[in-house]
């Protein structure tokens, strides 16, 4: 099992530096470059020429890059340009993660707890109208454009009916204590339950428009995955074996069928993250997709490379996580 | 297609490509012949059977004519619309009221835009320029994918395991992240550049699906007997390989189509999109409708409408055809 891990990370640790090869490109092709979105319209010739020496963009490309990573690694990316003007790049990321990591859970646990059981059941009762309404919810779902099943909500359940928050992240007036930063969390552990419920509010909008494009693939995994199992020779003996109908499909299906369906949860991340900008957005809820979506659109760089760059981090850690669970589930992995 | 547990998980997501490239070639080797086949009859292409799936599928049918609708309408429509789609023609309107939105009026079913141009003349027109940023983008992606799959599939070799790299690594990261950093780098945003950023997510796609396909086709019977028979190496390539190994590929366009135009809303939504609103776009009427959305839901709503009736239909005709064309479905 150990060596499973290590040999994990070793492959991590290859894509990452790839990846952050990628970035470094990127942030180089990027129109008018760092230092003119540094000055902005402060810009002379003298002062573009110092800051061009100062970040070493004079320097051939591979010392570029070796300074890059040197930067990176020290934490140091610069101070934002837009989102926050003058705040530390790291920093800002790091207060807004937060917002994304509950807006993300929460969406995940709609996606599976309605997916998974509405997949199963649809499968069981295959070509019924529970199945077909649900294939055809599902297809509907992912034509969707998320932003504008957030739009629809919004208008729906906050500026029509007014039962939930139209945006951020707590209502205005309240005083809440802070301890870690995840507001659901922190009213739980002051027992300000009245800040934990605000919070939660406030993210139940946003989590259901995330959480439908998971929900879709999910569902359609979950009900492909448990029609094969059934149809398999183990069910089949289980059958004849006389075992308690509940013990087959406890056992033998559910069990079976739910392995390809973690690695489908954990591909849904690049997903989460990519549907929280936009939701975010809506209901501007002041998390990483919020700053990131900012960021695009003010050239902010310096949160930029630290956005893409804890992205594609975020991305492939939680594929390694996702990995060593099958591994856990399943015990053949561990043996390759 | 319970996927192998023995493979990482990074593996895994190009198992998906993979299972749909495996469809290809519809060698029915393994498939048990059932008594109740008769319809099967062995001389039956599988395009020619899949067709005839297809005709009495009502998904298939539901889909196609959504399809077959919107491309009408995209051609049809500067002869069909109303008004100019780039007048304010109720510009007058705008500045009166103190209410910016100009409801329907006689003449302007659906009102106006923040601009006073007419509502439905704008959503006629967006059909067009919705289909092109659709085709466009399937298109190119199609032409990428198609050129680097076939040099990996028919040269093997380091050819292969080069090209299969760089696939790899940009299928690591999520498509949209990918698709906005890409449109990010454009220095002046245009309808191309947003095509462009839609397009190269896809050719990895294509590329190792179609790679996949023409390595299950490659060993098939007929391509052995043409070799057998002293075909040349391009023949075989270009007439035995390629158009046995195109109907995975073919349907994952077909999906495309409706992801690009998504994508290209989600695009406009983030400032990433085309600034230019002489041509009216859907996605880029959805993305400029977001500071009316208190007061004017129906200027997010009509464009949205469109777009998801037409990446449904889309969506639709390409999972039909997906079963149709999958040889294990053949009964």
């Amino acid at each position: 099992m150990l060596r499973f891990i290590v040999r994990r990370l070793l492959q991590m640790v290859g894509v990452v530096i790839v990846l952050s090869l990628l970035v470094f490109i990127w942030l180089r092709s990027l129109p008018g470059g760092t230092v003119s979105a540094m000055l902005g319209d402060r810009a002379t010739p003298e002062s573009t020429a110092r800051l061009t020496k100062q970040l070493g963009l004079d320097q051939p490309l591979w010392v570029q890059y070796g300074r890059f990573v040197k930067r990176v690694l020290s934490g140091d990316f610069g101070l934002s340009t837009g989102v926050l003007p003058g705040r530390d790049a790291l920093d800002l990321f790091l207060s807004r993660m937060p917002a994304t990591i509950e807006l993300s859970i929460l969406a995940l646990i709609i996606a599976v707890a309605a997916g998974i059981p509405l997949g199963y059941l649809a499968a069981r009762r295959r070509a019924s109208t529970l199945d077909n309404l649900s294939i055809v919810g599902s297809l509907v779902g992912v034509a969707v454009p998320v932003f504008f099943l957030a739009f629809v909500l919004k208008y729906i359940f906050a500026i029509q009916l007014g039962v939930l928050p139209v945006s951020g992240r707590q209502s205005t007036g309240l005083d809440a204590t802070r301890v870690t930063g995840f507001f659901v969390l922190d009213g739980i552990l002051t027992r300000e339950w009245d800040a934990s419920w605000d919070a939660f509010k406030h993210l139940i909008l946003p989590a259901l428009a995330l959480s439908s494009i998971p929900f879709a693939v999910i569902f359609r995994i979950t009900r492909a995955s448990v029609l094969e199992v059934m149809d398999e020779d183990y069910v089949r003996t289980a059958e004849s074996k006389g075992l308690a109908t509940s013990t087959i499909r406890s056992r033998h299906i559910l069990r079976n069928a739910l392995l390809p369906v973690i690695t489908t949860i954990g591909l849904q991340t690049g997903g989460l993250l990519v549907g929280a900008v936009l939701t975010e957005r809506v209901f501007s809820l002041g998390g990483v997709g919020d700053a990131l979506a900012t960021a695009f659109t003010l050239r902010d760089y310096a949160v930029l490379q630290v956005l893409i760059l804890a992205a594609a981090v975020t991305f492939v850690l939680v594929n390694l996580v996702v990995d060593i669970l099958y591994a856990v589930i399943d015990p053949r992995v561990r043996t390759r | 297609m319970t996927p192998n547990p023995l493979k990482t998980q990074a593996d895994r997501r190009k198992e998906r490509i993979d299972d749909l490239a495996a469809t290809a070639g519809g060698s029915p080797s393994g498939t048990v012949t059932g008594a109740g086949e008769i319809e099967e009859s062995p001389g039956v292409s599988l395009i020619a059977s899949a067709w005839r799936r297809l005709r009495r599928n009502p998904v298939f049918l539901v889909g196609a004519g959504i399809t077959l609708a919107f491309v009408v309408l995209a051609i049809i429509a500067p002869w069909i619309a109303p008004h100019d789609p780039t007048q304010g023609l109720l510009l007058d309107k705008v500045r009166q009221q103190s209410n910016p939105i100009p409801g329907s009026e006689p003449g302007f079913p659906l009102g106006a835009d923040n601009r006073g141009r007419d509502l439905l003349s704008r959503l006629l027109v967006g059909a067009q320029q919705t289909l092109i940023v659709g085709v466009g983008a399937t298109v190119i992606g199609l032409v990428g994918g198609l050129t680097l799959g076939t040099l990996a599939g028919a040269f093997g070799g380091w050819v292969d395991s080069f090209i299969m790299r760089i696939v790899d690594v940009m299928l690591s990261i999520p498509s949209l992240l990918l698709a906005m950093s890409l449109a990010a780098v454009a220095a002046r945003p245009s309808q191309m550049t947003v095509i462009l950023a839609i397009a190269i997510v896809e050719i990895p796609i294509f590329a190792r699906l179609l790679r996949g396909s023409m390595l299950a086709v490659r060993s098939s019977d007929h391509v052995l007997a043409a070799r057998a028979l002293g075909v040349k190496q391009s023949a075989v390539v270009f007439r035995h390989i390629i158009p046995n190994s195109l109907a995975p590929v073919i349907v994952q366009a077909t999906i495309v189509l409706a992801t690009a135009i998504i994508d290209a809303a989600a695009l406009s939504f983030l400032g990433l999109g085309n600034p230019d609103d002489r041509k009216p776009e859907w996605g880029q009427m959805l993305g400029a409708s977001q500071e009316f959305l208190g007061d004017h839901p129906h200027l997010a709503f009509y464009p949205a409408a469109c777009i998801i009736i037409v990446a449904l239909g889309f969506t639709l005709m390409g999972e039909s055809l997906r079963e149709a064309l999958d040889p294990k479905s053949r009964r």
